[in-house]
């Protein structure tokens, strides 16, 4: 935690205010508090939040941070799921949510430039009229935004055909902690040397500020088709993940819901989905006509070997929408059933989910704490939902302890630590599961290329912990201090 | 200053009967999902101004990690409850009844003057220099006069402060007709389908008189005996909208003994904000031992006048009203009452008419009850927003359902020259069934 103390405190509070005006710099305690969150577990009181209008203003506001040695942390919705966003070691909070413009749509090249405040699915509508869209669709797309996209690098349910984040990011302007400002990458097309660009995307704002986004978009497909195919287990619905992929079918998206999550789902939006179903699938295929009729056909050929109770497949766009709108508020719809969530991003190879879900099963008895289900099943991406309430003392941190255990059977599995969350303050413990001392060192020699006085976005990713196995009491709760909230 | 723990042995500032249940706010997981339908967000792109932020605060209340204070309530009192939210939220926040009683928490603890001063300050300021708004005042006194909220003016010591208690005695008559209030029976044309009673409001009947006659006149077309019935109460939906739950109960007591003894099918609501306040009386009495069930009872009866039309089934109508128009989502029959289709669904049967959707059609235009005087400023961002997206359609006309949306886009096409009509959607249906040719 970084302390100023109180005349410097006012001093940078006023110099701050000079750059944005006294309606952008946020410092009062009760309003502070607000900022401590952002969809996930961990909590941390920044010093100071600013709302920034351009890049000459977070230039600015960057100088000032290196000025009084204090941390930056870019902050976009607060929607994030691993703590990207959240100031763990205090200082300013730079949130762009004023940065909302979409500066140049280049329908000929298919390309746009926004600035990283513009929500996700608002660059979709804007693109619309010219018959192209932009990929990516992480769940929270109506309120997430494109910054915090490219710094987690993130996903959605549409990634197993199209690719993450950083398959449509084509170039960035970032302002680095020295204050100066680079173009990384290209407007139209991947260019030679060094992809600093990609070294960007994912890097959890630890390396510069992205204020301007270049990116790919797509053409709208001609025809979508969505298929609910409901199963009676968990295990049937996994093998008919397994298969479709075998039977060499990518479909756009191809997600898998249990019991739990499917009942919070139901009771949020009717979308239709069975309530006594074990387990459902969500399949989307696009493209052109004759060949989404034909995928069509043979996914319920593939789902009809593994004793589905039922097969339905969206008559009209509404119909698409009100399954996809019950997939797409899940996790906030477990709200529901408990106060608190604790999601976990772990991957494993798909032919693992199976063996992997049963022993998150078992993570839940062992815990006593209810765990939804939740998949990315196309591409193996579990969302365990840890479920539990963090007024009742001791909670907390066996949600942690919980979340941890799925995490090693994930890496046990063959998988990964993160699917499309990063890893923030949630995972950073857990990184030597998965790196050696060497990957974990060339990694902060990259970070100390970009800079040296770890004031962009510090304490995130990198373990802070000696230990190299999963020491989940020095998680992230005990990291906050022990007054942190949570 | 803030104190970074959980510890319950303390006493929470939040207290009372009317204190904000704990199990509502801790429905929230801050997932952020509201952020983006919220006005007052939408403008500033600041957290303390989302639902989520101010959740977070009455947690923070509860919990002891920050006192009531008036930096506190500000982003409470911005919130324009137009509960766009509440539709957005996944996990099911019941974030109308949370401000509510969140804000009857506020009203114990803030000083009496403040109000009055910010209110002075704006009335004095804004209001009285403006012969519009003046006219606007002057019936939302005259409607504290008839429904009983003086008190709360009188509380503040408002209208001896500024003047007003002669104009609350002197207020205009702005409609050109008048709706007649008193005990009468207006008969359905032909076999009677349904007996319905008028919900006559507090201001309707004085700046929509015109308005409310040819709601009369569509539902006897449709086959309903109407009862308009003398000594109704304002619903109660301002003084539950600022907190004063207490007096909310009142209102809500008179109109159920009102109405309860004329044995109707339906009681119609032709204001979204009436309506959903009535749709909840049984919620707002759920204490009370004598008028629990009545209330839950009456609750049920209530009906907001386009759900009726359609659920009826309405006789469609059969004259051309030639006219390019959108609708404005009424947030309290949007969100609220989560009505969207029936307005539409009327609109659409009238011949000839194109209806256009509205961009953003669910976020609010900033009227808010008193929130377009008590917050003008930022009522005003709002409704410049909102403006934007209404020239976009290039409509002719903006139907929507509640008379507070239709003064404050008045208001909207007057600030911006707009040649723009704002009209109810039972106005266009009156003029589907020829009972007229223009408004």
């Amino acid at each position: 935690m970084v302390s100023l103390g109180k005349p410097s405190t006012r001093r940078l509070i006023e110099e701050l205010k000079s750059v944005v005006g006294d309606e952008y710099v946020i410092h009062r305690d009760e309003d502070l508090l607000v900022f401590e969150y952002d969809g996930s577990v961990d909590k941390a009181l920044p010093t100071a939040v600013v709302l920034p209008a351009d890049t000459n203003e977070v230039v600015s506001v960057t100088k000032l941070a290196a000025t009084y040695s204090i941390p930056i942390t870019a902050r976009g919705a607060g929607t994030g799921l691993s703590g990207g966003a959240i100031a763990n070691h205090g200082g300013i909070v730079l949130a762009l949510t004023r940065m909302t413009r979409i500066i140049q749509i280049d329908a000929e090249n298919m390309t746009a430039i926004v600035e990283p405040g513009v929500v996700n699915i608002d660059l979709s509508t804007a693109t619309a009229p010219y018959g192209l869209y932009y990929p990516p669709d992480p769940s929270s797309q109506k309120v997430c935004t494109l910054g915090g996209n490219v710094a987690e690098n993130s996903g959605g349910p549409h990634c197993l055909a199209y690719g993450v984040t950083t398959n449509y990011v084509l170039g960035l302007e970032v302002v680095l902690a020295n204050g100066s400002v680079q173009w990384f990458g290209e407007t139209t097309r991947e260019v030679g040397g060094y992809d600093l660009r990609g070294i960007m995307v994912g890097s959890e704002g630890t390396l510069g500020i992205v204020t301007k986004i270049a990116v790919r978009l797509v053409k709208i497909p001609e025809v979508v088709r969505t298929l609910l195919a409901v199963f009676n287990n968990v295990e049937d619905a996994s093998l008919a993940v397994s298969d479709i992929i075998a039977a060499g079918i990518v479909p756009a998206a191809l997600e898998m819901m249990d019991k739990l999550c499917i009942r919070a789902a139901e009771a949020s939006v009717p979308a239709g989905y069975p309530q006594d179903a074990g387990a459902i699938l969500l399949v989307e295929v696009d493209g052109l006509s004759e060949v989404t009729d034909e995928q069509v056909a043979d996914i319920i050929h593939v789902c009809n070997k593994h004793s589905p109770i039922e097969i339905r497949t969206a008559s009209d766009n509404i119909e698409r929408e009100k399954l996809w709108a019950g997939r797409k508020g899940v996790i906030g719809a477990l709200g529901r059933l408990a106060p608190n969530y604790y999601l976990v991003d772990g991957t494993v190879p798909r032919t693992r989910i199976m063996d992997t879900l049963k022993g998150v099963e078992k993570i839940s008895k062992d815990y006593e704490l209810p765990i939804g289900n939740l998949l990315h099943a196309g591409d193996g991406n579990l969302h365990p939902l840890i479920l539990f309430d963090e007024r009742k003392p001791g909670d907390t941190q066996k949600a942690l302890e919980a979340g941890g255990k799925i995490l090693e059977l994930c890496i046990q599995a063959g998988g990964v630590l993160s699917g499309e969350h990063g890893i923030g303050m949630e995972k950073q413990e857990y990184m030597p599961l998965m790196f050696t001392d060497d990957d974990m060192t060339s990694m902060a020699k990259l970070k100390l290329a970009f800079e040296t006085n770890d004031i962009l976005n510090p304490g995130k990713i990198f373990p802070t912990g000696s230990s190299h196995v999963a020491i989940p009491q020095t998680g992230a709760i005990s990291r906050t201090g022990p007054d942190a909230f949570i | 200053m803030i104190q970074k723990s959980l510890n319950k042995d303390t006493l929470s500032l939040f207290s009372g009967p009317d204190a904000p249940l704990e199990d509502d706010m801790y429905k929230c997981v801050h997932c952020g999902f509201c952020l983006q339908v919220c006005p007052t967000y939408l403008e500033t792109g600041l957290e303390t101004e989302s639902p989520r932020g101010r959740i977070a605060l009455m947690k923070a209340v509860n919990e002891n990690r920050i006192t009531l204070n008036p930096g506190v309530y500000r982003h409470w009192d911005l919130c324009i409850q137009c509960r766009a939210c509440e539709v957005a939220c996944p996990s099911g926040v019941p974030y109308g009844n949370l401000i509510q009683a969140t804000m009857s928490q506020v009203n114990k603890y803030r000083k009496p003057s403040l109000l009055s001063k910010i209110l002075a300050h704006v009335f004095l300021n804004t209001i009285l220099p403006s012969q519009r708004v003046l006219s606007i005042l002057t019936l939302s006194l005259r409607m504290y006069q008839q429904s009983g909220i003086q008190w709360l003016a009188r509380k503040s010591g408002l209208l001896k402060f500024v003047g007003l208690a002669d104009l609350e005695s002197s207020s205009p008559r702005v409609s050109r007709s008048s709706f007649k209030t008193q005990d009468r029976m207006i008969p359905a044309q032909g076999k009677p389908r349904a007996k319905v009673g008028l919900v006559s409001g507090c201001v309707m009947p004085l700046i929509h008189a015109e308005q409310m006659n040819s709601m009369v006149k569509i539902l006897t077309h449709n086959g309903c005996d109407v009862e308009i019935t003398t000594g109704q109460a304002c619903c109660g939906a301002i003084h539950s909208h600022v907190g004063e739950l207490e007096r909310s109960r009142e209102l809500a007591r008179i109109n159920i003994d009102i109405f309860e003894a004329r044995n109707l099918d339906a009681v119609i609501s032709a204001s979204a904000g009436c309506g959903t306040l009535m749709k909840e009386y049984g919620h707002l009495l759920r204490e009370d031992q004598s008028y629990a069930d009545r209330a839950e009872r009456f609750s049920q009866k209530v009906k907001d006048i386009h759900e009726f039309l359609v659920d009826l089934p309405f006789v469609p109508p059969t004259h051309q009203v030639d006219k390019r128009v959108t609708y404005q989502d009424s947030c309290h029959l949007a969100n609220s009452q989560r009505i969207t289709d029936a307005p539409r669904i009327l609109l659409r049967a009238i011949p000839g008419l194109d209806l256009v959707e509205l961009p953003s059609s669910n976020i609010c235009c900033g009227a808010g009850g008193t929130y377009s005087i008590t917050e003008r400023d930022f009522s005003q961002r709002v409704l410049d927003s909102k403006m934007e997206s209404i020239a976009s359609t290039e409509a002719a006309i903006v139907a929507t359902a509640n008379p507070g949306c239709i003064i404050q886009l008045e208001y909207g096409t007057s600030r911006t020259g707009s040649n723009t009509k704002i009209l109810y959607v039972t106005d266009l249906l009156y003029m589907g069934y020829g009972f007229k040719a223009d408004m």
